[in-house]
């Protein structure tokens, strides 16, 4: 296959659940660095999207290729270490463990030693590695504290550190600011966005904040009933009063 | 095979089935409502039996006509079902719904433990006898093959009360609670429905099943300190086979269980046992959710 | 995981030293009490996952009945090639039950367990031609290195020691790696671990075996000890007392489990001389008054004693 930008395709990704469309005939492409804001009402089909790729729902019809390569139908454990990872709408904690063991779990897993017996979680460089990790994610005061301690938008910020402490080469978020108080908003996706930026991960994210997804997309999908409705520059596409009828009409 | 043999092992095969279902079904209602597996269920069998016997030996001394004992029976387990039921789901269920599951286990477990030596002190270690309602009802044989007419009232007496709960929870109101209950907790307290007191009632259900299921076993045994025990071990099979919280799948799972153990009494007797749990191996590992279970997935 | 150096070498002083003041009967219980910490290690890693057993006793029976079985055939009753016997027959029980094991959590691990070592005590019940039913198989002393060690002794005691030691360093060094952590994650997270491309199952599976191998090398121990296998070694009786000790232990450290063991052997022999019919009457109580009050065991008493302590003397050491 020849080396090319593109980081995940889709082929008319297909699922319904009973009547409900929930993915049809999805095509999209996103190439390597972009970061991308999805939005649309509730049960348009955003999660579900994130669900068919990362492999937590198979799709009835359609391909998912993830550089180049056919991931359809594979499970998410395999997924996840060709380098796609995820965060939760709920955060997705270990809630009985300190914030540092959790994101050193992370890293052990990405090593690829997450099995390993002899080699203790602690080791220095790992330590070394999840603290800084923690610290660009501005959550180095609760290193030692026990990840239920966390406020909403910590632990949001955790669930997404532990995703990227993975090192992926696409990152998906799933609504990174639902939960978090008005006035927190900006700062959570300011500090993600900083983040990411400067390790050029690739990053998918949905959010039903039109106003988050105008201020930090650099492109935008618009779903409406399983279907990507309108892709473009958030300025462009978030101007159109269909759009915005269909987004906000049944929020 | 020839057709006498089978025809006993048919027989033995619906006798075991008859006081299993008896037993599991009350252990799978009670887990499809309050999602606890019950391991004190062993103990209210138990129980029932002694209690059962203890009162007709009684009032057969007293001079009780014999043919009123089966009421005697019934009047024991019911007693104790209305005893240990509610008082087991008040003092400590109500204490860990929504702990881990492996507290839960843990602390019925204990209750089975403090249960069956309380039968020890009450009762005493030695055997008890109490055969008359089985004698009473007296043998008929088929083609050759002298059977016990007991079998028909245990059969009967299993099949009413599978009936019964059946009409309870899709022919009643308290059904219909007890449904609304299982399908959304959060939502039937909104509704004003008084959980705490559906779940006694369920919990109290699946004790009389167990008590009942004692007490009409225990004229055709010896009752005696353990005897509960494999009998109670079995039904988890029973209920594993059939699907946790199916109330057919505990009657074809006791089926299962009842024939393939008579199949195995009358035809290789080293592995009466072994059967049981064989089959319950085999049918979880195809069908971990067990032959009319459902899947349950999580919403992430 | 801190390993507490000063800890450590108490308990290990304690268990060195102590004995030697004692009369035999006490060296006899501490020996019972040492290999049933070895199974309960087992069965408290597994809890710790968030998964509860009550089959254990399968593994443990494995152990008996290797050596019931290595007497019986071969009269060879040497504890140094058997108790690396009893964990290899263990483990490798473990690694072929395992496989559909690590299918399954909660509810369904508890009675699947269950009914696999129900099915081996159905065996040595019933196959009396091979296994000596119900009157089991008499073992008598074992040797090491052709010298007899008798159970009670202190070479017996010792010999338990060190192999309990052994086992803590290993267990110790699984609970701190990344796959000992992992599986504490189990109870916490299962979604996030696939998640983070770590299998659940083989976590479960890798920590079953271990336990298994555990459960093994108890049995050997117990066999000797006792002088004596019978089928009841995997009934579920069995299972559920490794259950009682090692939550009346707390499973968080594994000084828990050995507290738990100790505990247990001498409440056993106190509970079962003086009140004979409420032996099980005791155990349930106790169990009741840990969950309903007391759930983290003895060892979550001593944390609490230990943290009150230091933070009176010197303020909290975390970090």
């Amino acid at each position: 296959m020849v080396e090319t930008p593109l980081i995940l395709q889709t082929v008319d990704l297909t699922k319904h659940f009973g009547m409900i469309k929930a993915a049809e005939r999805i095509s999209v492409e996103v190439n390597q660095g972009e970061l991308v804001g999805i939005v649309g009402a509730n049960g348009s089909g955003k999660t579900t999207f994130l669900n068919l790729i990362t492999g937590y729902l198979k799709p009835e019809r359609g391909r998912i290729l993830l550089m180049g390569r056919d991931t359809t139908g594979l499970p998410p454990r395999t997924i996840t270490r060709l380098g796609v990872a995820r965060s939760f709408q709920v955060p997705q904690l270990y809630r009985h463990m300190r914030v540092l063991e959790s994101v050193l779990l992370s890293l052990a897993a990405e090593s690829g030693n997450g099995g390993s017996f002899w080699q203790p979680l602690f080791k220095e460089s790992r330590r070394a590695e999840a603290l800084e990790t923690l610290k660009r994610f501005g959550l180095s005061a609760y290193a030692h504290r026990p990840t239920s301690e966390l406020p909403e938008g910590g632990r949001k910020l955790l669930d997404i550190a532990l995703s990227f402490a993975l090192k992926p080469k696409l990152l998906l978020m799933d609504e990174p600011t639902s939960g978090v108080s008005i006035e927190d908003k900006f700062e959570v996706m300011d500090t993600l966005v900083k983040v990411l930026q400067e390790s050029n991960v690739t990053t998918i994210f949905v959010e039903h904040d039109m106003e988050v997804v105008q201020r930090y997309g650099w492109r935008v999908l618009v779903f409406d009933e399983g279907q990507v409705i309108a892709d473009g520059k958030p300025d462009n596409v978030l101007a159109d009063p269909e759009v915005r009828k269909t987004v906000l009409g049944r929020v | 095979m020839d057709i006498g043999l089978l025809t006993i092992i048919i027989f033995d095969g619906l006798n075991y089935a008859a006081v299993l279902f008896l037993i599991a079904v009350g252990l799978t209602f009670v887990y499809g409502v309050l999602r606890i597996l019950n391991i004190s269920h062993g103990a209210i069998y138990g129980l029932g039996a002694y209690m059962a016997t203890w009162l007709t030996i009684l009032l057969l001394n007293k001079g009780l006509p014999p043919y009123l004992s089966y009421f005697v029976l019934l009047t024991g387990a019911i007693i104790i079902g209305l005893i240990t039921g509610p008082s087991i789901e008040r003092l400590c269920l109500r204490r860990i719904y929504g702990s881990d599951i492996h507290i839960q286990l843990l602390l019925t477990f204990s209750i089975l433990l403090i249960l069956d030596d309380a039968m020890k002190l009450i009762w005493g270690v030695e055997p008890m006898f109490m055969s008359e309602p089985y004698f009473l009802l007296g043998q008929f044989s088929v083609g050759g093959i002298i059977y016990p007419r007991y079998t028909f009232l245990l059969i009967g007496v299993s099949a009413s009360f599978g009936v019964f709960l059946v009409w309870l929870v899709r022919g009643t109101r308290f059904g219909k609670l007890v449904v609304s209950v299982i399908q959304d907790r959060e939502i039937s307290v909104a509704m004003g429905i008084n959980v705490g007191l559906i779940y006694t009632a369920a919990f109290t259900m699946g004790a009389l099943s167990a008590a009942i299921g004692g007490a009409f076993i225990a004229p055709t045994i010896s009752v005696a300190p353990g005897f509960a025990a494999e009998v109670v071990v079995m039904s988890f099979a029973v209920v594993a086979i059939g699907g946790l919280g199916n109330l057919e799948g505990a009657a074809l799972g006791s089926l299962i269980v009842g024939l393939a153990r008579a199949l195995a009494i009358h035809l290789v007797a080293e592995l009466e046992l072994a059967v049981i749990y064989l089959i319950m191996v085999l049918v979880l590992a195809f069908r971990p959710q067990g032959l009319f279970g459902a899947v349950e997935e999580r919403r992430i | 995981m801190r390993p507490n150096l000063r800890v450590v070498s108490i308990v290990s002083a304690l268990l060195i030293l102590v004995p030697l003041a004692m009369p035999s009967w006490v060296v006899f219980i501490l020996t019972k009490a040492l290999f049933t910490f070895i199974a309960v290690l087992g069965v408290a890693l597994l809890l710790r996952g968030g998964q509860l057993t009550f089959g254990h006793a399968l593994f443990f029976a494995t152990g008996t009945y290797t050596v019931g079985f290595s007497v019986k055939w071969f009269g060879f009753r040497d504890a140094l090639l058997l108790v690396p016997m009893g964990a290899l027959t263990g483990l490798i029980m473990a690694a072929l039950v395992g496989l559909i094991m690590a299918r399954y959590r909660g509810v369904f691990f508890a009675m699947l367990n269950l009914a696999f070592s129900m099915i081996l005590y159905a065996i040595l019940l019933k196959f009396y031609w091979v296994t000596g039913g119900t009157d089991g198989i008499s073992v008598g002393t074992a040797t090491f290195l052709g010298f007899p060690l008798r159970a009670g002794t202190y070479p017996f005691y010792y010999l338990t020691l060190v192999i309990a030691g052994l086992i803590t360093y290993v267990v110790y060094r699984f609970l701190a790696s990344p796959l000992g952590y992992f599986l504490r994650a189990i109870a916490d997270n299962e979604i996030r671990i696939e998640y983070s491309g770590e299998s659940v199952r083989r976590v479960i599976y890798l920590t079953y075996i271990l336990a298994g191998g555990l459960g093994g090398v108890s049995g050997v121990l117990a066999a000797f000890t006792v002088g004596h296998v019978v089928p009841e070694d995997a009934f579920w009786f069995q299972s559920g007392q490794f259950v009682f000790i090692a939550l009346l232990g707390g499973f968080e450290g594994i000084l828990g489990s050995l507290m738990g063991a100790v505990a247990f052997e001498f409440i056993q022999t106190y509970s079962s001389k003086y009140f004979p019919y409420a032996w099980q009457l005791t155990l349930g109580g106790i169990m009741l008054f840990i969950i309903l009050f007391r759930p983290g065991g003895l060892w979550a008493i001593y944390e609490s004693l230990v943290s009150r302590f230091s933070s009176k003397a010197e303020g909290s050491t975390h970090g």
